[in-house]
Order: structure tokens, then C-alpha cells, then sequence
């Protein structure tokens, strides 16, 4: 296969000019700086000035931390390790003035099995972990998370989700544990969030064959797992979808059937959520070519204001512990929300404490004031 | 190392023995043999292109070609007629590895080269008809593109570097470019390839050619070739090697390896490489180089000495004094190219620029596939239009940071002596124009 360079040279070419051509600007005005579009006040620096519920010093760089209070070693490309990092103060108090995300969720329909257990009251600093709960479904205090298949369905940016899941938890002082299950393993259905990503048609139609052999996901829906499913995720958990041009079973774990849209469903996504729900509005990026239409023991995850989701009418769906959305990859970071009741649904708690949300909080300000609502 | 023989007229001890290749191809690449449309598009296309430039409209590199095909659509192939072309082509590194495979050709004699980055047949058209009469060409190529531009320009070598992730709100699936690749070169036999033994999808591009030299440059992003692009299975990676558990794909034994701060060329002897570029990326980036030029007859003794004569391309590594502060430039544009970046980076202050306008792709949600724990330790600015998605990624990665408005507050907001920027495409751009378009 290899070749065996010739040493000999070509003939020199004529000139003696140099081969760089400098580079020519001509009068180029200077460019000003882009000024990033003003959303409202400035943000404050990130742990650098005092925030609301913040009682100490801000942290400074190097400055000694407390071990945080979870203390489960994450796998996963050691990026949460479970050491102190240095210079990442975890913040006493968590911003507890702030005001909680939306309202108590009210029972989905079909579920609700799990008694509500109440939120131990005070005392949610770092170190102090929550009492073991009833409502948890694995039976211990470590909520377990789940990624499925990131070697066919985590396309953009998936990976997010189950950090900032962990994160969030972590902040409230409940030991999470996640764990990567790739194609060729067994699913475990004793977990207590299950998470799956987008994809390309291919790794998708080939997601939905071996999840329909492994069957733990199913076993796991049955006991009451929460899931969230993004993109192709999504659709794969209904009756059929297309991939490749060809009509894919599905998981049946919700009413939903998919087809082919007439156009690629490109940008951002924006819709109310289903007020059950108790949610902020969803925010997102779409990207997808597919249309999915809803039977009657699903319920819309929320009404399109901007993009299209499933149909230009609706986004997402919802039953139960189970929420997929076409807002795809990293989706928790625009709507941590959607982590909190995930998190809520897998404790069994009603209310989790606050986290300080200032920059998500940014960033959905400025993807809302960057977005143009859908023509009525 | 100097290239103080190539200064010197090639008067040194390493000057090759010349032996004039009797071609008649290579005499053809004159004006006087384009047909008359070709002639005509060449001139109106050059004059595009500088009047472009005298308007402060950019380089004029696109608007040139661009014309240029308007008026003969064929004249990218009339102006590659004739010429030694190597093409490069890959998700990341195309740019310098042209760049540093330009300085090695040199040795030749001179050199046509898209060294602005302009990518597409418009920018190598544009090369083209600005260079006038070389008898070599090394044109950078987007991975889209690469099959018509091969059609147009019958390159002698094409370097396939690595293929990731990038820009998929509207970029193909990394599988598709290689099955793309792959079709392609299995009906070109006479180019010869010279190909990264470290990425799959770049051995399964280039399996079905005769011709291939292996280049060791290192794979730091891994995410998009877990599966097998021949049978669907998974590969397995221990040791610098890889191979898949369900077909015989695997890694192929390279001729050229980065060791060490330098490379060992086919025949076992190894070259210390000074580079003025940063990183271990750039030294595979180098041994790209070398492996082609060994294509073009050019042993690594010639070539090596000429490497160090690169010190920023368009922008990218510059570094600027400005306020006591020495500004260093890195691009990033996709995950793999975020991790070359930290890995380039020294242990400084570090602002870190995202934007979403159209050539950065419209979707951030990649830089949930960065990890950038790296960072921790070091002072951390963010700005760009996206800078509130990074700060989100930051806060979930604990790694601390603070927002700045503008490239000034940056440079007030850090002790004299290194800043290192890292910047996707139009946020570069945005701070090179502050620094006066350094390149």
C-alpha cells in the first residue's frame, strides 16, 4: 500500500520569485468590535461578584474549596470528576432567595404511583444529603442516570444533558451515579433517569432494533423510570418513524408515529409548555427532517411559537414520566427546568431547592429576544 | 533549524540534485496555451480580485474565481492544466497543513496555493489565475468539494487529514463525506494518497487506492469513529492502535510518525522539526507536509529546514503586543479543533470567543461535546454574541470564567504577558480586525 518516495526532484521551475504571496489588505478600514447585542442589564461576573444567596466571599481563583457533598465518582471522560476542583468554590446557600421554577407538578396521567415525598425542610447546604426516600424508585439515595447508545445517538452535543443532570442534582446535595451503555450492552432497567439522543438516520433505525431486542428500556418504563428523548430519540419511541427512506418500528413506548416532512426542519424552537407541567417556556435548536403526529394518550409537550417541532403546531410530547422534544442536543442547558423535573420525577420530591440560574436564565433571554415568532 | 540554504539561493549543502523532469506538462502552464475564454476570465478575474482588495472588501480571493467561472466555467481545469497539484483536504488543519506543504514545495520553485483559506473551486481558481505560470499548486479543498475539484484539477497527491464533526445544521455526516471520499478516489488509481493511519473514517476514505503513504498525526477527538464505516461494528482502541471487532479495518502501519519534537520519515531516520507553530497538532500537521512533499521527489532533509519559515496563517498563531500583553490567535471550530486548541494553549489567561453567524454554523450545541476541563486553573474571559451558551457549558464543566463585553475589557482584565485567544470562525475574524488583520 505504501510508496516508495523518489528522491529524485523535478525540474526547478523557472523565476526566481518566492512561493508566499504576502498577503494583501489594501484599505481596510478597521472592523469595529462586535458588540455582543445588549439582552437588558449586564451580567454579572460569573462567581465574582456577590449573588443573591451567595453568603460568602466570591470565590477567587485558587482559592481552597469544600469537598463538594456528593462525592460519586463520575465515569465518563473525566470531566466531573469527584475531587475539588481547584478554584470552583461550590457555593454555600445556592441562591435560596430565588424564586422556584414554575409550580408543584401535577400528576401525569397514567402514573403518579410515586407518593410525592415531602423535600426535607433546611439545612440543604453542601455535605448536608438528603434523607433517604421513599419515592426513589431504585430503593437507595443515589439517582441513577442512564445514557443510551452515545456511540449511535449522540450527535450534537448530547453528552450535556447527562452532565447537567448530574450537576443539578449534585447542587442539591443528591448523589447521582451516570452511566454510558453503548450498543453492544445490555440495557439496565434499574435506573432512574434514562436519557437518549439524536442521531443520523442510520445509527437510529439501528438504536430502535436493539433497544426492541434489549427490552430494558421497557422494563424500565414499566417500573417507572423517567425518560428523555431528544431528536431521533424521540422519535424512535413511538409506534414507527422513517429512516433511510423506509419505515422503522418503533419502541411503542408512546402513542406517536413519525413520518417525512417536506422540508428539514432547521433553527430555533420555541413553544409554551403543556401548563401541567408547571414549565418556564421550552427554547431550543431544531434540526430535523421528520413530522410527528400524536395519538391520544400522549400529550403535547408544548404549542409552537417558533420553529416548527413536530407538525409547525405542536413540539414534543409528554406521558407520564416520559418527555421526548425535537429540541435537540444539550436541550437542558436552555431549559434546566426540564432537569429539575426530571430530577423531581426521579426522587419522588415535590420541590427541589433553587440553584442560581443567572446565566441559563441569560441565555434563554437571549435566545427568546433573538427569536421571531412563527406568523399567526 | 534555518532555512538558510533556501535564503541562499539553495546554494547549501542539502541542495538537491537537480534533474529537469522532461514533461511537457509542466511548459504548458503558460497564459499563451489557455484558450482565448480561459485568457480572458484569468484577467477579468485577477482585476476582480484586486479591485476587491483595493475596496477593502476582504482578500478578493472568492470574488476573483468567482467571476472567473462566470465568464469560462471551466477554468479552474484550464489553469490546473499542466501543473504538479497536491490537494488537502479534512475537517481540521487544512490551512496550515497547506500552508507548511506550500513552504516544502518551494523547494521546487514556485509555489500557487489558496493560502487565504478560500477553499472552494471559486478560491482555487482564484489562486490559480493570481499565481500565474508555477508549475506547482497546493490548494486547500473543503471535504464537500473535494470530488469536483479532483475532477478539475487531476492532482498528483491528495492528503486526507481527519474527519469530525462540523457545522451540522447544514454539513454531512462524517460517514457520508468518507462513503463520498471513498467512491471518488476508488476511480482515480493514478493520485496518490497520503492519508492519517489514526482516523477510521479517513483509512475507510482511502482503503480502495493503490497508493498510500500513512501519516501518524494523532486522532484527539474520537466520537464520531467509534463505529465501523465498513460493517456497523465498534472499534476498539488501545495503544495508539485501533481496529474494528467485526471486519478486518484497522489501523495501517504509518511511514511517517511524530515522535518526540520531530519525525520519522519512511526510511527510519529521524528529523528534529522547529516549528514556530504551537502544539503537537501542527507537528502531525508537519509530517503531513513532508509526506507529501516526499511525493514530489523532495527528501525530508530539503523540506524540514523550510517548515520553520511558517509562523502564523491568516491570522491563526499570530501574536500581538498590544498594552503590555502578548495576544496569541488560535481558531477553533469544532470540537476536535477546540481540543487541538487547549492543547496548543499555554497554562495563561485565556479568552475564549463564540458568535453563530453563518460560517461558524447556527447551533452551539457542540460545545457540549468540548470538554473543557483543561481550562481549570487558568483565568477564563468569555465574549462573543454566544457567549451565554458558553458560560452555561463553563458553570457545568466548573470551569470559573467572566464575561466581557468587548476585546479591550479583556486585555484590561488580565496581568501583562500572555493572553491566549480562542475564537470559532467569525469571532476570529471579529478579533484579528481588531488587532489591525493580523496574519
Amino acid at each position: 500500500m505504501s510508496i516508495n518516495p523518489e528522491w529524485s526532484t523535478p525540474g526547478q521551475a523557472a523565476g526566481g520569485q518566492s512561493w508566499g504571496e504576502p498577503p494583501v489588505h489594501g484599505q481596510q478600514p478597521p472592523v469595529q468590535w462586535q458588540q455582543p447585542p445588549v439582552y437588558g442589564q449586564q451580567q454579572p461576573a460569573y462567581g465574582q461578584q456577590p449573588q443573591p444567596g451567595y453568603e460568602q466571599q466570591p470565590p477567587a481563583y485558587g482559592q481552597p474549596q469544600q469537598p463538594p457533598a456528593y462525592g460519586q465518582p463520575q465515569p465518563g471522560y473525566g470531566q466531573e470528576p469527584g475531587q475539588p476542583q481547584p478554584g470552583y468554590g461550590q457555593q454555600p446557600g445556592y441562591g435560596e432567595q430565588q424564586p422556584a421554577y414554575g409550580q408543584p407538578v401535577a400528576p401525569a396521567p397514567g402514573f403518579g404511583q410515586q407518593p410525592p415525598a415531602a423535600y426535607p425542610q433546611g439545612g440543604f447546604g453542601p455535605g448536608s444529603a438528603p434523607a433517604p426516600q421513599q419515592g426513589t424508585p431504585s430503593g437507595d439515595s443515589v439517582v441513577r442516570i442512564v445514557w443510551i447508545y452515545p456511540d449511535l445517538l449522540s450527535t450534537y452535543g448530547d453528552r450535556g444533558n447527562m452532565l447537567i443532570l448530574a450537576k443539578r442534582a449534585r447542587q442539591r446535595g443528591i448523589a447521582v451515579e451516570t452511566i454510558e451503555v453503548r450498543s453492544d450492552q445490555p440495557l439496565p432497567s434499574q435506573a432512574d433517569i434514562y436519557l437518549i439522543g439524536g442521531g443520523e438516520d442510520g445509527p437510529q433505525a439501528l438504536a430502535a432494533q436493539r433497544l426492541r431486542v434489549d427490552g430494558g428500556l421497557h422494563r424500565a418504563v414499566n417500573q417507572g423510570s423517567a425518560v428523555l428523548a431528544i431528536c431521533a430519540g424521540y422519535q424512535l419511541l413511538g409506534t414507527s418513524f422513517f429512516a433511510k427512506g423506509a419505515k422503522c418500528q418503533g419502541l411503542e413506548l408512546i402513542d406517536i408515529y413519525s413520518d417525512r416532512g417536506e422540508t428539514r426542519a432547521v433553527g430555533e424552537l420555541a413553544g409554551e409548555v403543556d401548563p401541567r407541567l408547571g414549565l418556564p417556556r421550552l427554547t431550543g435548536f431544531e434540526n430535523h427532517g421528520g413530522r410527528t403526529h400524536l395519538g391520544p394518550t400522549v400529550s403535547p409537550l408544548a404549542r409552537v411559537s417558533v420553529g416548527i417541532g413536530n407538525d409547525g403546531q405542536t413540539e414534543g410530547a409528554w406521558r407520564g414520566k416520559i418527555l421526548g422534544t425535537y429540541s435537540h442536543g444539550p436541550a437542558l442547558a436552555r431549559n434546566p427546568a426540564i432537569a429539575d423535573l426530571m430530577l423531581r420525577w426521579a426522587t419522588g420530591y415535590d420541590t427541589l431547592p433553587p440553584v442560581d440560574d443567572t446565566w441559563s436564565e441569560a441565555l434563554r433571554n437571549e435566545r427568546f429576544a433573538a427569536t421571531r415568532p412563527n406568523p399567526a | 533549524m534555518i532555512n538558510w540554504y533556501v535564503r541562499a539561493g539553495r546554494k547549501g549543502p542539502n541542495e538537491p540534485i537537480v534533474r529537469r523532469r522532461r514533461s511537457g506538462n509542466l511548459a504548458r502552464v503558460t497564459q499563451g496555451n489557455l484558450p482565448l475564454r480561459a485568457k480572458v476570465a484569468t484577467q477579468v478575474s485577477r482585476t476582480a480580485a484586486a479591485l476587491s482588495r483595493a475596496a477593502g472588501r476582504g482578500d478578493g480571493s472568492v470574488i476573483g474565481g468567482w467571476i472567473g467561472l462566470k465568464i469560462d466555467p471551466d477554468l479552474l481545469e484550464h489553469l490546473a492544466a499542466g501543473r504538479a497539484i497536491a490537494l488537502v483536504s479534512g475537517t481540521n488543519g487544512k490551512t496550515t497543513t497547506t500552508r507548511l506543504t506550500a513552504a516544502a514545495l518551494g523547494v521546487l520553485g514556485p509555489v500557487a496555493t489558496n493560502s487565504f483559506g478560500a477553499n472552494m473551486p471559486s478560491g482555487h481558481t482564484s489562486a490559480l489565475a493570481k499565481a500565474g505560470s508555477t508549475p506547482y499548486a497546493v490548494l486547500e479543498v473543503d471535504e464537500h468539494y473535494l470530488p469536483q475539484v479532483i475532477e478539475e484539477t487531476r492532482p498528483r497527491v491528495i492528503a486526507l487529514l481527519n474527519l469530525s464533526r462540523d457545522q451540522l445544521d447544514r454539513a454531512k455526516e462524517v460517514a457520508m463525506i468518507a462513503q463520498l471520499w471513498r467512491t471518488t478516489l476508488a476511480k482515480h488509481p493514478e493520485i496518490m494518497i497520503v492519508a492519517n493511519s489514526d482516523d477510521p473514517m479517513i483509512v475507510w476514505a482511502a482503503g480502495n487506492s493503490p497508493t498510500v503513504t500513512w501519516f501518524s498525526a494523532g486522532q484527539r477527538w474520537q466520537d464520531d469513529s467509534w463505529v465501523c464505516p465498513e460493517c456497523g461494528s465498534t472499534i476498539e482502541r488501545q495503544d495508539g492502535q485501533w481496529w474494528c471487532t467485526g471486519c478486518p479495518l484497522r489501523r495501517p502501519q504509518p511511514q511517517w510518525v511524530v515522535e518526540d519534537d520531530g519525525v520519522l520519515d519512511p526510511s527510519g531516520a529521524w528529523h528534529l522539526v522547529r516549528l514556530q507553530l504551537p502544539g503537537r497538532v501542527n507537528l502531525g500537521n508537519a509530517a503531513t507536509a513532508l509526506a507529501v512533499a516526499a511525493a514530489f521527489g523532495i527528501r525530508p532533509l530539503q523540506a524540514v529546514p523550510t517548515l520553520s519559515s511558517v509562523a502564523s496563517v491568516a491570522g491563526r498563531y499570530a501574536q500581538v503586543d498590544r498594552d503590555g500583553r502578548n495576544i496569541r490567535l488560535l481558531l477553533a471550530k469544532n470540537p476536535a479543533s477546540w481540543l487541538e486548541a487547549f492543547d496548543m494553549a499555554d497554562n495563561a489567561p485565556t479568552l475564549l470567543s463564540i458568535n453563530s453567524r453563518d460560517p461558524d454554523g447556527l447551533d452551539t450545541s457542540w460545545l457540549f461535546d468540548v470538554d473543557f476541563s483543561p481550562l481549570r486553573g487558568r483565568q477564563i474571559l468569555i465574549t462573543g454574541e454566544r457567549a451565554y451558551d458558553l458560560a452555561v457549558r463553563l458553570e457545568v464543566n466548573d470551569v470559573p470564567f467572566r464575561h466581557v463585553q468587548t476585546f479591550g475589557e479583556a486585555i484590561a482584565s488580565v496581568p501583562p504577558g500572555r493572553l491566549e485567544v480562542i475564537a470559532n470562525y467569525t469571532a476570529f475574524q471579529d478579533i484579528r480586525a481588531e488587532l489591525d488583520r493580523v496574519n
